[in-house]
């Protein structure tokens, strides 16, 4: 399968990618691309450009800040992520979803802030933004602004992004004590789309939740930010019933669909389990380190 | 050089941009005048008549296009022929040498690791990727690495064996 035709620039700095974006009609941001190419061939997306910034330099980075801020630059790929050695101490939700996302080759090449851009309900790395309280990183003529995930995706496959902003980063918050987390995704074989996941994402201070997000993977039409079942965990110890709340609460922020992958009620099921299971492991591993 | 877009598009040719790739292919350097829209796997399939590397699903699925880009695994059919300028690729054909299987190709025959053989040369630069980088792998290891690169025959059994027997020959224990 062939994309449609197209005219191609490959810039070497953000400000040459920008003016690009700004002078040409109908172009296209081409990042890892595993989202994208596939839509092209599929003539889903037939953009009349495409501008490449695989050869514009130092955007691979993933690094925690002096001041607890973590960030991620554009071309930083899933298996960066994946074989990081300082990802786990920093962001463990990350640490737990980068093995979890498509499959080891289309790690090597897509990147994390394509795919929170290609704003999939069914991607994975946009529920844990969410969960984390993360931004993009938008930068246009004028200059950067940050925008937090939860707006940045304005609806399935869209974003706020203008037509000559390029996302040049993701910026995860600073933890506010010791942070904590996981991701549990449920797919019938290694690279499908989930037929659900969770992300949970805790800020726990002398056993106390100071802070906590939770992101929901493929349950609606876009990624789900389960802010009530989240609250419900703030300031609490993770008792038993709380996080049962919580599970409930989370389970009803989804509005999933039945598919061949499972029924809506199978779906809300999972979500509720997973919410519990993240928060009954994160509690194993603190018992363990105790 | 290959010239691929000329091939396709004879009559309108004034108007297509082309732009010349060097890449640095099983050690060899080769030069075409493509289209950007051209996919690597058409590439090295119909422009340096590499037919070792397969397309099967062509919707990034399968694995069987899987080639080495810079040594990392990329599936050749979601990559453009135009962002390997300047890289360096290894395709099944990278294996062997002239006299001498590859471990991992010596493990695949051993292992009885194949049987239609469509998925394999895929699946051998995935390993080889996997073996690159750790040479001591687990069952686990391996399969994990393995798990974008589908087989409809064989249920996986062998191709793991033959990836395990390879590691272990690179080692020199086998």
């Amino acid at each position: 399968m062939y994309p449609s035709r197209f005219r191609y620039e490959a810039p070497t700095s953000i400000e040459e990618a920008i003016a690009l974006l700004s002078s040409l009609e109908d172009a296209k941001v081409l990042a890892g691309g595993q989202s994208l190419i596939p839509m092209m061939k599929l003539r889903f997306a037939n953009p009349a450009n495409l501008v490449d910034i695989n050869n514009i330099p130092d955007l691979g980075y993933h690094r925690a800040d002096s001041d607890g801020s973590f960030r991620i630059g554009a071309l930083c790929r899933h298996a960066d992520l994946e074989k990081s050695k300082i990802l786990g101490e920093h962001q463990p939700l990350l640490a737990a979803a980068a093995p979890l996302v498509a499959d080891p080759i289309v790690r090597t090449r897509g990147t994390f802030v394509g795919s929170v851009c290609h704003a999939d309900p069914q991607g994975d790395w946009a529920s844990c933004m969410v969960a984390l309280g993360g931004s993009i990183v938008a930068q246009g003529p004028s200059g950067k602004r940050t925008i937090p995930v939860k707006d940045f995706v304005s609806g399935p496959f869209t974003t706020v992004l203008a037509h000559n902003e390029i996302a040049v980063e993701a910026v995860i918050p600073p933890a506010q004590g010791t942070r904590t987390g996981g991701y549990l995704k449920l797919e019938r074989r290694v690279g499908d789309f989930a037929t659900a996941a969770a992300a949970v994402s805790l800020d726990m201070s002398d056993g106390v939740v100071k802070d906590a997000g939770i992101g929901l993977t493929g349950v609606g039409a876009q990624t789900i930010n389960a802010s009530e079942a989240a609250e419900a965990l703030i300031g609490s110890r993770l008792e038993d019933d709380v996080v049962e709340r919580a599970a409930e609460l989370a389970a009803a922020a989804t509005s999933p669909r039945g598919d061949h992958r499972g029924s809506a009620d199978y779906k809300r099921h999972i979500i509720s389990t997973f919410v519990s299971r993240i928060i009954a492991n994160v509690q194993r591993a603190e018992m363990q380190v105790a | 050089m290959t010239s691929l877009f000329e091939e396709l598009q004879p009559t309108i040719a004034d108007e297509i941009q082309t732009t010349r790739v060097d890449i640095r292919i099983n050690g060899e350097s080769k030069a075409a005048q493509i289209e950007p829209r051209l996919l690597l796997a058409h590439l090295i399939r119909n422009g340096f008549r590499l037919t070792g590397t397969h397309t099967g699903c062509d919707t990034t699925n399968c694995g069987a296009c899987t080639v080495l880009l810079d040594g990392a695994p990329v599936k050749s059919c979601t990559v453009f022929a135009v962002q390997a300028d300047g890289h360096e690729v290894t395709t099944v054909e990278g294996l062997a040498t002239a006299s001498e299987l590859h471990p991992i190709q010596e493990g695949f025959k051993d292992e009885h690791g194949l049987q239609c053989g469509f998925c394999t040369p895929g699946m051998m630069l995935s390993a080889k990727a996997l073996l690159d980088e750790n040479p001591n792998p687990t069952e686990d290891e391996v399969r994990w690495a393995l798990s974008g690169n589908l087989c409809r025959c064989t249920g996986y059994q062998n191709i793991v064996k033959a990836v395990l027997w390879a590691a272990a020959k690179m080692r020199g224990e086998a």
